[in-house]
């Protein structure tokens, strides 16, 4: 036998990843893994004899570098003797400050770490993370690329981030010759949407270092770690090696931070049959031992294969809050597509998205996806409006901000045509003004005119030769009257020579003031402490371009031409055909079309015409004391002369109703408002006579729409409260004249 | 004025005296004005082995240990050219380098007066001698 509902779920994107159970031999588990060696440390005359199940002699590279680099001993004795589960509820004890916990955690070997980060729930993970976060306020990242490396776009995209508020961002490069050029057009645009964003350009390290010594670009992260030696060794890397090159960064004033995340190791072949998070907390005690201020941790580009085992989800946050643990700065992934399912991808994000983190996402794709050469964008800009849709929600700041689509094009312009002046000035291919234009408006890539690729990487490497730095770039600004964003690129420069973003968790504030975990510590203990979003930052994650004022969803009625004229209190009719139409307090006044924007004369009139199509005689009143649909109906039923009546309130919905009914009961409902033409009306005046006649009535068909609930609540609601506001407590009811003709 | 590594941080911000290029140009005179006249070369802007150890000392006070031994290795590094630096780097990688090589390194490091990260150095040597990462003389 088959299912056709199992048939029907098999077609969903979710089905499109695999799921596999788990294969701890080859690491495919995501935590606690049957080989994760027990925690031990075993120290003798001040030296480590053992550590996580290995002797001295066989440490291997990574147990030697953190053994010599990344524990404090002196708090080791007490911290490894310390209970797993004593430790893991200090983690989420808002009464154990988190400095305690960073000095706890000098001295755990990664072994006892991601023990006790495996004892956490999801819900603990988060309150953890929150609690762990090494800077004050969180933050989020930007990842700015297109597929023709158009500078013209990226610069307007780079603008556009940095108005929406990321402090990072980061570009790369589909020819490595073209990394100076996008690199200028990051630092141009970046500084245009606004002062002190940082921005990096992921290519190889030669070359990344040298546009760093020129001033065009301001941190790196890419400098990957294992958590096997294997690994690290197929990597091309030590331990040793990549301190080195993050202390050869920090001497030419880049901010470093590293690279980790579960699954690379089973990805890569070498588990050695450990599970992904204990691997990751020997990668994190690398990177804390090297020095680094943070890491990029959260799977990263493995996410898809960590998210593939049981566990995978909780594993992936329970690295991000280890690395919180270790004090170091925390980019949280969230960059590379995790999921094909929205729902799935979505559930994923709130790990980190609702604690908060130093960088939400690794790389938020501010450009459509087809743009994106790291590979995808986990959320792109297309999704925005849901982002921000959804911090709203949660009252949560994860890092974008809502900016009106003029503003933002008037940025998108500037920024295109600031980075036309800096190539125009440094003698690069002209940019056209079709690029800007289209680099302002368009959607991606495929929208602009293509470019002299070749001309452009000769002018790149040319560039070099001549020793191009940052202050030519301000330069060439200053020259073209792009003077503030002149000066915010100089700026950057002399951030260089302070060097206060080399501490961990910096960022730049629009002021050029460097905030980080020194001056801007988090200091979460609790409801009423640490960052919580509130004040001007709140009203300002609330006001969403596409969010309306309530009064504006109704529109006006004042001045409009009447549809009702109202006469004398009503009484009861005596005619056996007659059949009272009964409309609410505001029907035809302050309200004047239904929800499903029909005419209300319009309404009345089908109304009236289907009464005396089914032999019936319509009288209209108006119901002033009641705004319920029931009890409008019920009133015009006991008005009405054939004691029936059709009651209707003003967003449309209608009950057909017989005054020895009760008051809640009802002959025929009509709850659809939304799905309701003219048509619909007149066959309920037909229906109404029916009843009234005592002819055997078939009830009208109505129609369902279960999106009209959430569509269309927010009018509804408004529109009962005007009605609600009409009612007149206590009023007789009125007799009511349709005025108007309206237009079928 | 002493530097105290909490209060005085952010240097740009609360102490920009402590702050110059490697020739003196202070913090302020990396404008606009100065570029205009031609009077900022591009090699200056780069922080200076002094700032580097302030930095140092402001992580040390923050209790982040290996930041500020990170840091106290690029207050040595500073003064070593780009492109050694990448051939140290390189002479690190796995199996790049032998451990005569790598000792050579070391006393390089020592001669630019950086004797954390000559140490450094050697003690990869010694680690890359044990895990057999050290290329075949």
């Amino acid at each position: 036998m088959v299912s056709r509902r199992f048939s029907s779920r098999a077609t969903r994107d979710l089905r499109l990843e695999q799921l596999v159970s788990p294969v701890p031999e080859l690491g495919l588990v995501a935590a606690n893994g049957p080989n994760d060696p027990e925690p031990e440390l075993g120290v003798e005359g001040g030296a480590v004899t053992r550590m996580d199940g290995r002797e001295s002699a066989d440490f291997d590279v990574i147990d030697r570098f953190v053994v010599a680099h990344g524990l404090d001993l002196q708090v080791a004795s007490e911290a490894m003797s310390m209970d797993d589960l004593a430790l893991a509820r200090m983690l989420v004890d808002v009464n154990v400050p988190r400095s305690e916990l960073v000095r706890l955690s000098r001295g755990l070997t990664p072994a006892k770490l991601a023990r006790v980060i495996g004892l956490l729930d999801p819900v603990e993970l988060m309150l953890a993370l929150k609690k762990l976060r090494a800077r004050r306020a969180p933050g989020n990242q930007a990842h700015v690329t297109n597929l023709k490396e158009s500078p013209a776009l990226l610069a307007a995209d780079a603008a556009e981030a940095a108005r929406r508020g990321f402090a990072e961002m980061e570009t790369t490069v589909g020819v490595a010759r073209y990394a100076p050029l996008n690199a200028i057009a990051l630092l141009v645009g970046s500084q245009t949407g606004r002062p002190g964003v940082m921005t990096q350009c992921a290519v190889e390290e030669r070359r990344n270092l040298e546009l760093a010594i020129r001033g065009l670009v301001t941190y790196a992260e890419t400098l990957s770690v294992y958590g096997t030696e294997p690994v690290f060794v197929d990597g091309d890397d030590t331990p040793w090696s990549k301190a080195f090159l993050g202390a050869a960064y920090a001497s030419r004033g880049v901010k470093v931070r590293f690279t980790s995340g579960t699954g690379s190791e089973a990805l890569m072949g070498y588990a050695q049959g450990m599970s992904m998070l204990y691997l990751e907390a020997r990668c994190l005690a690398v990177v804390r031992a090297a020095g680094s201020q943070g890491v990029q941790n959260g799977s990263i580009s493995c996410v898809a294969l960590v998210m593939s085992v049981p566990g995978g989800t909780r594993a992936i946050l329970g690295e991000n809050v280890l690395a919180a643990w270790l004090d170091l700065e925390v980019a949280s992934g969230n960059d590379a597509i995790a999921s094909h399912s929205e729902i799935r991808k979505t559930a994923k994000l709130m790990g980190q998205f609702l604690p908060g983190t130093d960088f939400v996402t690794s790389g938020y794709s501010v450009m459509p996806r087809h743009d994106n050469t790291f590979g995808g964008g986990n959320f792109d800009a297309d999704d925005l409006d849901e982002w921000l849709t959804i911090q709203r929600d949660w009252q949560v700041d994860a890092g974008i901000e809502p900016v009106a689509e003029d503003e933002l094009l008037r940025t998108r312009e500037r920024a295109a045509r600031a980075v036309q002046a800096v190539f125009e000035e440094l003698g690069l291919p002209a940019i056209s003004e079709e690029e800007v234009a289209l680099a302002t408006t368009g959607y991606d890539a495929r929208e602009l005119p293509d470019r002299d690729r070749a001309a452009d990487v000769e002018a790149a490497d040319d560039l070099l030769a001549r020793g191009v730095s940052g202050l030519d770039v301000a330069l060439a600004l200053d020259r073209h009257g792009f003077g503030d964003v002149a000066e915010a690129v100089l700026d950057m420069q002399r951030q260089r020579l302070s060097g206060d973003y080399l501490q961990t968790s910096a960022v730049i504030g629009a002021d050029g003031v460097v905030r980080s975990a020194v001056n801007d510590p988090n200091e979460y203990t609790g409801p009423g402490t640490g960052y919580r979003l509130e004040g001007e930052r709140w009203a300002l994650l609330q006001g969403l371009p596409q969010v309306v004022a309530p009064a504006e969803l109704l529109g006006d009625p004042e001045g409009a031409d009447p549809i009702v004229v109202e006469h004398d209190e009503a009484v009861r009719g005596d005619d056996p055909a007659e059949v009272v139409v009964a409309v609410g307090p505001a029907f035809a006044a302050a309200i004047r079309r239904t929800i499903a924007d029909l005419d209300h004369g319009a309404v009345l009139d089908a109304v009236c015409e289907g009464i005396r199509e089914g032999g019936g005689q319509p009288r209209l009143v108006r119901v002033r004391r009641v705004a319920d649909v029931a009890f409008i109906a019920h009133d015009g039923a006991a008005l009405s002369g054939s004691g029936v009546a059709l009651g209707l309130q003003s967003k449309g919905t209608a009950v057909i109703h017989r005054a020895d009914l009760q008051p809640l009961d009802n002959l025929e409902l009509f709850g659809m408002s939304p799905l309701y033409t003219v048509e619909s009306y007149r066959a309920m005046g037909r229906n109404a006579a029916g009843y009234a006649l005592g002819r055997r009535v078939g009830p009208v068909p109505t129609e369902l729409d279960n999106f009209a609930r959430a569509k269309l609540i927010v009018r509804t609601t408004l529109l009962h409260a005007r009605e609600t506001q009409a009612v007149v407590p206590g009023a007789a009811a009125l007799e009511l004249e349709l005025v108007t003709t309206p237009v079928a | 004025m002493a530097f105290d590594p909490i209060r005085d941080y952010p240097l740009g911000a609360r102490r920009p005296d402590l702050v110059t290029t490697p020739a003196g140009i202070p913090l302020d005179g990396v404008s606009l004005d100065a570029l205009r006249e031609g009077a900022l070369a591009a090699d200056e802007i780069r922080a200076t082995p002094r700032t580097l150890r302030l930095q140092a000392e402001v992580a040390h006070a923050s209790g982040r240990t290996q930041l500020a031994e990170n840091l106290e290795r690029a207050a040595e590094l500073a003064a070593v050219p780009d492109d050694l630096l990448l051939e140290i780097y390189t002479a690190l990688r796995p199996r790049r380098a032998t451990a005569e090589e790598l000792e050579a390194w070391a006393a390089q490091l020592d001669g630019f007066d950086a004797p954390k990260t000559a140490a450094f150095v050697r003690e990869a040597a010694a680690a890359y001698a044990e895990r057999g990462l050290l290329a075949h003389g």
